[in-house]
């Protein structure tokens, strides 16, 4: 863990700069969005971590359900934080990539419509952390959630499928968007996202570190009642 | 040989950070009527209802009739009639409906002639019918009783049983529950009312900051007990 | 085991009965967000049936996410959750006990909110009836599947009347839209479009009944 820990910064700092570099430097400007769509290589793999965040909470509160271990809990508390973090960066990447493109900031697209209310599940989880009450029955509470959440995901993927208002022309360009047609855009999105998953890892590893070194202190202060 | 109807070793449970219950060691067997004294605050009322299995030790074991009380199995369950400082008894519903529903939890053979003889000893026959909302203090607390003891437990937990009950009441649940001793059900309660559980009880034992500080075989002389328990509870202080 | 499901269902539904309290503020709730939805859109008698079913779902979801704290308010009087989990009564049977009683009281709710939106909103739903009443049951299941299971979570915290419809409103999702596009499709006559929205529907009952029965012991014990 220790390893993990001295390594990661580095590792993200590394990738992400050689990240930048291709994204501003190498790769070559889309041909029907311009220069705005570089943006996309910001957007694409922030949605990435975010899905991995809300995973990983997913699999911590199963594992303390299960086995009571205080460890996944702030595992899933930090990969919460981080997802919603993400998540709020996906959402505000998207209407600036949209803007110049489709001339409005937001539509209801199945993939916007989805990032919305996965930001709502998580900040609420948030929200229960916070509010949830003070016994140690929260941290189960939230877990539950974390769980539902993740089972929720498919069934939100069909029913926003569900929603019209689709412009044709948006499905298509974002689409469009993916069928990338240089190699090295296809280069230039997996070194982006391992940038952003490194990123993600790190600031989860910081804020699980920080919460164990929270819970240190309250059993230290609870020690020193008692003396 | 039967397994004792509660084994304890070094119970703790913690509520937000302080420990109620520190160590608590505890032996009790079919045929004793265990009675708990304390300060308030001393952890009586969560002991109990760890040993009811309501609430989880944060620490510790816990058997109950031989079975390891976390898995909190239907059948040991059964065995557990719990009283506690709420009736768990619903105002909307009448005494009966309340007997009734519980008869239908704990599957109570023959509920309606069982809830017939608990409303008879408990005095609630008149008021049977009535929503629960409306019974005074005394009626609630013989009806938590009637429902505690309507499947017929072999282990049980009273929290101050005696609270709010008139002096033919108390002796009635007295009389009660000397009885049950003397067939073989385990009862640990606890109590203000040093006196009239002295004479009655097999034990005697003196809560104290979360573990048993003080415990004595057989009935006590209540000037002696309370000279005892000044004597812990000042002298812990 | 459906004893013991069809002994809490009958308890709470015969302590809804004497005090009426859950079932009043549900169709006294129901009636107002019907009312208000439609002076706040104030549609043109033309546009007004198209409005309908988006009308019906969203008094449905509010209404019952106001009214569904009701289960686990009721057994923190006296501590009857005490008793119920020192009794041999195994949590999941608790939770589909608690669900039953919540999918009856909110199917009466519906059964007055959905004239309701037919006569003010000029919807024609008496052919379809039938349909309608499948759509809703549907998703009244759904809805007091994930509603039965955080209802327990939130009855003790702060701002619970907040932190219910935060929690659960993003995860209804699925529920709203399906039922809102089965209605549609309903109304215009024919299910064959709805294939989809019903699927979700069911998808959505089946997860979370099952998720409910298995997580609602992690919620109660203590």
């Amino acid at each position: 863990m220790r390893v993990l820990d001295a390594l990661l910064p580095w590792a993200a700092l590394v990738v992400m700069l050689l990240a930048q570099w291709l994204i501003f430097v190498v790769v070559p400007t889309e041909a029907q969005m311009g220069i705005v769509q570089r943006i996309f290589y910001f957007h694409v793999p922030a949605a990435w971590a975010t899905f991995l965040c809300f995973f990983v909470v997913a699999g911590a509160s199963a594992v303390y359900l299960w086995k009571g271990s205080r460890a996944a809990d702030r595992l899933a508390l930090a990969s919460a934080e981080v997802g919603v973090l993400f998540c709020t960066l996906v959402l505000v990447t998207g209407p600036i990539w949209a803007r110049p493109i489709w001339g409005v900031w937001w539509t209801w697209d199945p993939r916007l419509t989805m990032t919305v209310i996965l930001w709502a599940i998580y900040a609420g989880y948030l929200m229960l952390r916070a509010f949830g009450g003070a016994d140690e029955a929260v941290a189960r509470y939230a877990a539950v959630l974390g769980i539902v959440g993740v089972l929720d995901i498919p069934v939100i993927r069909v029913s926003v499928r569900l929603l019209h208002g689709i412009h044709p022309a948006v499905l298509t360009t974002k689409e469009g968007g993916s069928g990338l047609t240089d190699p090295m855009m296809r280069t230039t999105l997996y070194v982006a996202s391992l940038a952003m998953l490194l990123l993600a890892a790190w600031l989860v590893a910081l804020r699980v570190r920080t919460a164990r070194l929270e819970a240190e202190v309250v059993g230290l202060r609870r020690e020193l009642d008692h003396v | 040989m039967s397994a004792p109807a509660i084994l304890a070793r070094g119970l703790r449970r913690d509520f937000g950070g302080v420990a109620v219950l520190a160590r608590v060691d505890l032996t009790v067997e079919p045929g004793e009527l265990l009675v708990l004294l304390g300060p308030n605050g001393a952890g009586k009322t969560t002991l109990l209802r760890v040993l009811a299995t309501l609430l989880r030790p944060s620490g510790g074991t816990l058997q109950v009739f031989g079975e390891d009380a976390s898995r909190r199995s239907p059948a040991t369950r059964r065995l557990i009639g719990h009283v506690g400082h709420e009736s768990a008894c619903y105002p909307d519903l009448s005494g009966r409906e309340n007997l009734e529903f519980y008869a239908g939890l704990y599957d109570v053979p023959n509920a309606e002639d069982r809830i017939a003889e608990l409303l008879r000893w408990s005095g609630l026959e008149a008021a049977a019918r009535r929503p629960v909302r409306v019974y005074s203090r005394g009626m609630t607390q013989r009806l938590a009783l009637a429902r505690a003891l309507l499947h017929g437990p072999e282990l049980l937990l009273l929290d101050e049983p005696f609270s709010g009950l008139d002096p033919a009441a108390a002796q009635r649940l007295q009389s009660l529950l000397a009885e049950l001793a003397r067939a073989g059900h385990a009862i640990v309660l606890s109590t203000h009312d040093v006196e009239r559980v002295a004479a009655v009880a097999t034990r005697i034992a003196i809560l104290h900051r979360g573990s048993i500080a003080w415990s004595r075989q057989g009935a006590a002389d209540p000037v002696v007990l309370a000279a005892s328990y000044e004597a812990v509870v000042m002298g812990r202080a | 085991m459906w004893r013991g499901v069809l002994t809490v269902l009958e308890k709470d539904l015969r302590i809804e009965w004497r005090t009426k309290e859950s079932l009043a503020s549900f169709v006294v709730l129901g009636v107002l967000l019907v009312v208000i939805f439609s002076v706040a859109i104030d549609p043109s008698p033309q546009d007004a049936p198209r409005l309908a079913p988006a009308v019906l779902w969203a008094a449905f979801v509010f209404t019952g996410l106001l009214g569904i704290q009701r289960g686990f308010v009721l057994e923190r009087e006296n501590d009857c959750l005490g008793g119920l989990l020192a009794s041999p009564l195994d949590p999941a049977v608790l939770y589909l006990g608690k669900l039953a009683a919540n999918v009856v009281l909110l199917a009466v709710m519906q059964a007055l909110v959905l004239p309701l939106v037919a006569v003010l909103l000029h919807a024609e739903m008496a052919r379809v009836l039938p349909a309608l009443i499948v759509v809703l049951l549907l998703g009244n299941l759904g809805f007091a599947a994930l509603a039965t299971l955080f209802a327990a979570m939130t009855v003790r915290a702060r701002a619970r009347e907040v932190m219910l419809p935060v929690l659960l409103l993003p995860l209804l999702v699925p529920v709203l839209i399906g039922g809102v596009k089965a209605t549609e499709a309903a109304l215009r006559g024919g299910f064959g479009a709805a294939v989809g929205a019903l699927g979700v529907l069911v998808a959505f009952d089946a997860i979370f009944v099952v998720a409910g029965v298995l997580l609602f012991e992690q919620v109660i014990r203590d």
